[in-house]
């Protein structure tokens, strides 16, 4: 579980990088995981932030070939791998 | 088979149909593969309970009659609300005593199957027959990616079918498969449940189909570039956003005379050629004038209608949504929610149908709700007429005039209170709930004609048909009302005098001098009261009305808004003094005077609830504004 606190969430990475999701923090089960489940934010997939909305939020996320804009607070659940340089 | 449920007036099919559910993604095309096959012919309701709306086609084939229920656009099987456990039920066959549908098509958009593939997953876990129908192929096949539809229909199986909605390649094939919906084959084995192991089977059956992803779209990535810059992305916004109001107030304009000069004409023709004078007066005065109110703003309604349906399909309206989503989120709503209420400014019944795209049942409630309060185009006549008539053309600091400057502040008046209302909803009866909140980003797409043409159709023919019926019936109620019971005059009073007589003593006359007790606090006249009532059934019916009283009352043919001016009150004071046009402005803003609007508030909730709190509401605020407006007003004129 090192790994894990060390991850960290998607709402800290800066647009144009791209990575992999880890996890979703606080499990899957719950109406927010489970709906992120659903969409498509499972372990591995990977995941690219493409902008920010013009006022700072939500932001446009690529994944699985389609774009989908999330809320910070939902980006927060989200545990990415770190990007490597 | 039978559907007993009490708030969903649709027909579910008889005794031997095949019924069959249609699930798909928003965005996926599903509405159109379902417009295709039923040929525009749905029924709408409402789930029981819940503030989905339900809508059932059909098809015949050969002797076959097939009933197609078109599911709302879904990411997900697993409910997350009672609006989508509802849509569950509907599958499983829980709702009431009906059946549950036989087979079921699940529409995945080949451009996205990575991710729709998901969605299949979880139709194939209800273990009933289906078929899988991929829209967009000729768009993958333009983005260079690729997908082998017989490869798929072998490692899902089930019948796979490719659509080009656009183009009707695929609509016949499956029209031909209904039939035999029961007999459609299921796959062996249920994909995985884990999520994790569901992905890789996806990322397996991929690869087993050949899946090459298409380019991003470049062009929509570039366009997105400008569009949602912070400062162009901004500057655009309030481009699109004058045009928009532009539309309202000035390019309709012409084509709203063309459409009012028509119905004069028409009126004058009536006149000229049915003999009997009082028929005559009454097809005139009561049913073409008063249904011609409302058909001048028809132009204007289909060139709104037109922009948006045009926003939508092209994408800016996601757009739209997303750069609004900060401001909405500040108020407890979304940026769905703003799209929503910008159709309002048209007409608040396409506006609260527009709702539908919102997935939270309480955010949609509670846009459904404020959605009245936003300047619909049926105040602007009454705006404009007492605002032309009764505010003076003064400037208030150099090109700024007054007329302009009230008409603007009633505007933001009615927006910021929406606003506000919603905000305080969601803080109080609506409280609560934790959905996500996610919207899709559709790639920009031109958008075609004939689908931009039959959504300005479906939202116009409202209109359309508000002006046939709840317009028409007021208007020949309240012709009626203003001439019964025939009264003869003293023979001492002049021409106007007498029929100033016979208004006042008509039943509409009694009404407008009975409620006076309510009104009169507000400076309004039993002529007011009289076209305050009649436009509870239609704003833009007060302007009709006026104008038959004033035409009545005034003994010279001078146009509506001298004889306005002309109207005095016992005291020989004018009727349309400051305090009372203010008040009557005020009240125009709050009042929830529309009973179109009150319908379809009933109809996308599913309960009356909604919309008797909201007339009730509306009304006492109305009432308070107007009380408020005329003290305030009274204060400074007599200062």
């Amino acid at each position: 579980m090192a790994q894990l606190k060390e991850a960290p969430t998607l709402d800290c990475l800066p647009i144009g990088s791209a990575t992999r999701v880890l996890t979703i923090e606080g499990g899957t089960t719950d109406p927010v995981g489970s709906r992120l489940t659903d969409l498509g934010f499972i372990a591995g997939t990977p995941i690219k932030v493409v902008r920010r909305a013009p006022l700072g939020d939500p932001t446009v996320l690529e994944l699985r070939g389609y774009q989908m804009c999330l809320r910070r607070a939902e980006m927060q659940r989200i545990l990415v791998e770190q990007v490597r340089d | 088979m039978s559907c007993h449920a009490p708030s969903h007036a649709v027909d579910c099919g008889g005794e031997h149909d095949i019924r069959i559910a249609l699930i798909g993604s928003p965005n996926a095309g599903k509405t159109t593969i379902f417009n295709g096959l039923t040929g525009f012919h749905a029924k709408t309701g409402n789930y029981p309970g819940v503030t989905v709306t339900r809508s059932l086609g059909e098809v015949k084939v050969g002797d076959e009659r097939v009933v197609i229920e078109d599911l709302p656009g879904t990411y997900s099987l697993n409910p997350v609300s009672p609006d989508e456990q509802v849509v569950l039920d509907a599958l499983n066959g829980d709702i009431g005593d009906e059946d549950p549908p036989q087979a079921l098509i699940v529409v995945v958009d080949a451009t996205t199957v990575q991710r729709s593939l998901l969605l299949v997953a979880q139709v194939l876990e209800l273990r009933k027959p289906t078929l899988v129908v991929v829209t967009m192929i000729d768009e993958l096949a333009d983005r260079g990616g690729r997908l082998d539809l017989d490869r798929l229909q072998a490692s899902l199986g089930t019948p796979v079918i490719g659509v080009v909605g656009t183009k009707k390649i695929g609509l016949p094939q499956i029209r031909d498969m209904l039939p035999s919906a029961a007999e459609w084959p299921t796959p062996v084995l249920p994909p995985p449940a884990d999520p994790v192991e569901r992905s890789e089977w996806i990322s397996s059956i991929l690869e087993s189909v050949l899946h090459e992803q298409p380019e991003g779209h470049r062009g929509s990535a570039r366009i997105d570039a400008v569009l949602m810059h912070p400062i162009l992305g901004v500057a655009v916004f309030l481009g699109v956003m004058f045009v928009f109001f532009q539309v309202i107030f000035s390019w309709a304009v012409p084509l709203q005379n063309a459409v009012s000069s028509f119905f004069d004409w028409l009126g004058v023709l009536v006149q000229d050629f049915v003999p009997w004078a009082p028929v005559a007066a009454f097809l005139s005065d009561g049913v073409i004038a008063g249904v011609g109110t409302v058909l001048q703003f028809l132009p204007q309604i289909i060139l709104l209608f037109l922009l948006i349906s045009f926003l939508e399909n092209v994408g800016y309206m996601s757009r739209a949504a997303l750069l609004m989503d900060r401001v909405m989120g500040k108020f407890g709503l979304e940026g769905r929610a703003f799209v929503s209420l910008l159709s309002s400014y048209a007409c608040a019944v396409p506006g609260i149908m527009s709702t539908r795209t919102i997935p939270s049942s309480k955010d949609r409630i509670a846009t459904i709700m404020v959605a009245p309060l936003m300047t619909c185009s049926a105040r602007l006549p009454v705006y404009t007429l007492l605002i032309a008539a009764f505010v003076p053309a003064i400037s208030i600091a150099g090109p700024i005039g007054l007329q302009g400057t009230v008409l603007f502040g009633l505007y933001m008046l009615g927006t910021f209170s929406a606003i506000l209302g919603a905000a305080l909803l969601k803080r109080t009866k609506l409280k609560g709930e934790t959905l996500p909140f996610y919207m899709e980003m559709p790639p920009y797409r031109v958008p075609g004609i004939k689908v931009v043409a039959i959504q300005c159709w479906d939202s116009s023919k409202y209109f359309i048909r508000k002006a046939g019926t709840i317009i028409l019936g007021t208007s020949i109620l309240l012709w009626i009302l203003l001439h019964v019971p025939l009264v003869t005059p003293p023979p001492e009073l002049d021409q106007a005098g007498q029929t100033q007589y016979q208004l006042e003593k008509s039943v509409a006359g009694s009404i407008g001098r009975g409620v006076e007790p309510v009104f009169n606090p507000l400076g309004f006249t039993w002529e007011i009261n009289v076209a305050i009532i009649a436009s509870l059934s239609a704003r833009e019916v007060f302007v009709s009305t006026l104008g038959q009283i004033s035409a009545a009352e005034s003994d010279t043919d001078v146009g509506v808004t001298t004889a306005l001016e002309q109207q005095t009150r016992v005291d020989g004071t004018p009727v349309f003094n400051g305090p009372t046009v203010a008040a009557i402005l005020l009240f125009f803003v709050y009042a929830l005077q529309c009973m179109s609007t009150v319908a379809v508030m009933r109809r996308e909730t599913g309960k009356w609830r909604w919309p008797v709190a909201a007339f009730i509401t509306y009304f006492a605020l109305a009432w308070m504004a107007a009380f408020i407006g005329n003290r305030v007003v009274t204060a400074i004129t007599s200062g």
